[in-house]
């Protein structure tokens, strides 16, 4: 258990420790005693332990008479966290293709590994999906640890947190590292659950201190208005699911080697108790929007349902995807599955070209670290016209014609 | 059965600012509500008793003001409604929250079948409580269901949006699901739904009713800590592209796009 107490011969009564206590715990009561010097104070601080959370910031305010004492009891975890070595990448496979995420993950994960001179390993769980192992290596991972089995066939929480975490406690990684897809954020939380340690989501920036091996976990709170930087210094590994597009992969390079290690897990003790049915893939589209490198997204201006055809053809020309606003989604003309924004889906593109989207903050909020963002919208004061990189002013009925032809006769498609 | 549905008290807006003096949130003035996730989250939960009988539980952690979020859950129609407070409880991380619900679901009079989760929280935005409560409790989850196919005692099939599709999946009771905008469309509370609302009791459980060990939950209890916050620099709008007609504008842009090498 955690202790605090006063020390009643050096408490002076000043009450400096009460502003300081973030909880409301410390009270000053009458109760006159002699202080080691022999003068005698009339008050002395009480804590009431029903509130006090041992912070230690009436320790820091008392420094002058140093006469509050805390032992927190620190989890045995901190003496051993140096026995966590290397850093893993969950290497997210959907029937047996990689998640783009993973390779850009494993970049960082080396540039990571490099300055904490360890190795960045890829895990792989799935079934049927050893020669995928290969592929974790050409793009930079040192080693590849596989777990094979028909019960991983498909995802379940409760078998693929199970061998995760399995793995995690015999191997011992320092740093884990997921995408933020609905997969790594649902079972990743189940894992840090399950292994107590801190769980950091969605990130968009990563750093370690060589120092404390701490790993530095940038991310957007607040719908992207506040970006806060948190740390895991006391327990291990450091856990992250990170954002698609924020970093670069590696060049793909078959001359790369690594070690390829097969473990296997006995799921015969494990719950399972959830069973897969069946995908239905979502054929309104053929791109998928949180991997897309140019989304075409339309809003309210698009005026009904027959906007998104003409947006769907530009989008086709270009390799992309289809995005819409809430307000496009809740009318009904496209399904949910396209919305951008805060109740939808948060993207990052190379190029985000905004049709009738006047750029609500919930909007802005879901593709405002697009690299370019080129908005089209007959109102030049809307939100969307003032942070995009191009903005048009107009109709966009009238450009979005025009710019499919532009396309066409840059790529040299005839019509 | 009994529903139960985890809810969080979030600024109304996500425009916060820092304080340049003290580096920290302002939150003075600025309105408080549902977050707007769980709304979906209770009007399932009252959906689903309405479908197949039973009660909804609406819980909370929070300050005791998260009692107006209470209010609000029971005037839409939930039975029943549990306020976790304690100073104790306070600068909780995904984790020791977590911990913090899973034990005062624990201690529930009536076992929760299913408990109920808007798939994230729009202050903090991580998805990771549900999952992580469903861990903590020994019972399976499905995160981000847009629909619930079939219930009944013991079992359910939902759907699972992932980003290509959709995923049908069926669990055993108790489980857990967070739950995605697409589900429903919540009710606005009505009148004597408000006026009833307003005479019950919500139950207030501090750290001892709901047996929490100390060096679990707030602060002392959470793995993450929040070493820095600043306000990431806004994104400056660029070029106005202008022309003759649509024609040249569409060219001027397919120009700049390609000298980007993206197109």
């Amino acid at each position: 258990m955690n202790k605090i107490e006063v020390i009643v011969t050096k408490c002076t009564g000043c009450g400096l420790c009460i502003k300081s206590c973030p909880y409301g715990a410390i009270k000053l009561v009458d109760s006159p005693h002699q202080l080691e010097s022999g003068r005698t104070v009339k008050q002395l601080a009480v804590i009431d332990l029903d509130k006090c959370t041992y912070c230690g910031a009436c320790v820091e305010a008392c420094k002058r008479y140093n006469a509050i004492l805390i032992e927190k009891k620190e989890e045995q975890v901190t003496a051993t966290l140096d026995v966590y070595k290397n850093v893993w990448i969950y290497a997210e496979q959907h029937r047996g293709t990689i998640s783009p995420v993973v390779f850009e993950l494993i970049a960082k994960g080396k540039e990571l590994a490099e300055k904490l001179n360890v190795k960045v390993c890829s895990i792989l769980l799935g079934h049927n999906i050893k020669e995928l192992a290969k592929e974790l290596i050409y793009y930079g991972s040192d080693i590849v640890y596989i777990v094979d089995d028909p019960v991983l066939k498909e995802f379940l929480d409760e078998p693929y947190s199970a061998v995760l975490s399995w793995l995690i406690q015999k191997e011992k990684p320092e740093i884990v590292l997921m995408g933020a897809t609905n997969i790594g954020r649902s079972f990743a939380s189940r894992v840090a659950a399950k292994i107590r340690t801190g769980l950091t989501a969605d990130c968009t920036g990563l750093d370690v201190d060589p120092t404390t091996r701490n790993l530095l976990q940038t991310r957007p709170a607040f719908g992207g208005n506040i970006m806060a930087t948190i740390l895991t210094p006391k327990h291990r590994p450091q856990m992250a699911t990170v954002r698609h597009k924020v970093f670069k992969p590696l060049q793909k390079d078959t001359s790369r080697n690594g070690e390829i290690i097969e473990v296997q897990y006995d799921f015969s003790k494990v719950k399972i108790r959830t069973k897969f049915l069946e995908f239905i893939k979502d054929t309104t589209a053929k791109v998928n929007l949180a991997e897309a490198d140019i989304i075409v997204s339309g809003g309210r201006g698009l005026g009904g349902p027959d906007g998104f055809k003409l947006l769907e053809e530009l989008a086709d020309l270009l390799g992309g995807a289809v995005g819409a606003s809430r307000a496009a989604v809740d009318a009904g003309w496209i399904p949910y599955s396209h919305q951008v924004g805060q109740t939808g889906r948060t993207v990052a593109p190379k190029l985000y070209i905004a049709c009738g989207i006047s750029g609500q903050i919930q909007h802005l909020v879901g593709m405002s670290s697009s690299q370019i963002i080129v908005a089209i919208n007959k109102d030049p004061s809307a939100p969307m016209m003032k942070i995009a990189t191009y903005s048009i002013e107009g109709d966009l009925y009238e450009i979005v014609p025009e710019l499919i032809k532009a396309v066409k006769e840059y790529k040299g498609i005839k019509d | 059965m009994h529903f139960v549905v985890c809810i969080k008290q979030v600024p109304a807006t996500t425009s916060v600012q820092i304080d340049p003096k003290t580096g920290t949130l302002k939150r003075e003035g600025v309105e408080s509500i549902i977050n707007p996730f769980d709304e979906y989250a209770i009007e399932e939960g009252i959906r689903l008793k309405e479908r197949v009988g039973g009660i909804t539980t609406v819980i909370t952690m929070g300050p005791p003001q998260a009692e107006q979020a209470l209010r609000e859950a029971l005037s839409r129609g939930c039975d029943d409604a549990i306020l976790l407070t304690d100073r104790s409880f306070a600068g909780a991380d995904t984790w020791a929250t977590s911990y913090t619900l899973s034990c005062a679901i624990k201690m529930l009079p009536e076992p929760a079948d299913l408990i109920i989760c808007g798939k994230q929280a729009s202050d903090g935005d991580t998805a990771q409580v549900g999952p992580s409560v469903a861990e903590m409790l020994d019972i399976p989850h499905v995160a981000y269901v847009r629909k619930i196919v079939d219930i009944r005692p013991g079992y359910i099939k939902v759907e699972r949006m992932l980003e290509d599709g959709v995923d049908v999946l069926e669990m055993s009771l108790p489980a857990l699901i967070t739950v995605v905008k697409e589900i429903n469309t919540p009710r606005l509370p009505t009148l004597k739904g408000m006026l009833a609302a307003k005479k019950k009791q919500i139950h207030v459980w501090n750290k001892e009713t709901i047996h929490a060990e100390t060096d679990k939950i707030g602060l002392v209890g959470s793995p993450t800590q929040v070493v820095k916050v600043f306000t990431p620099p806004p994104r400056l709008g660029g070029e106005r592209i202008t022309g003759a007609d649509a024609k040249e504008i569409a060219q001027k842009l397919i120009q700049k796009l390609s000298s980007h090498g993206i197109i």
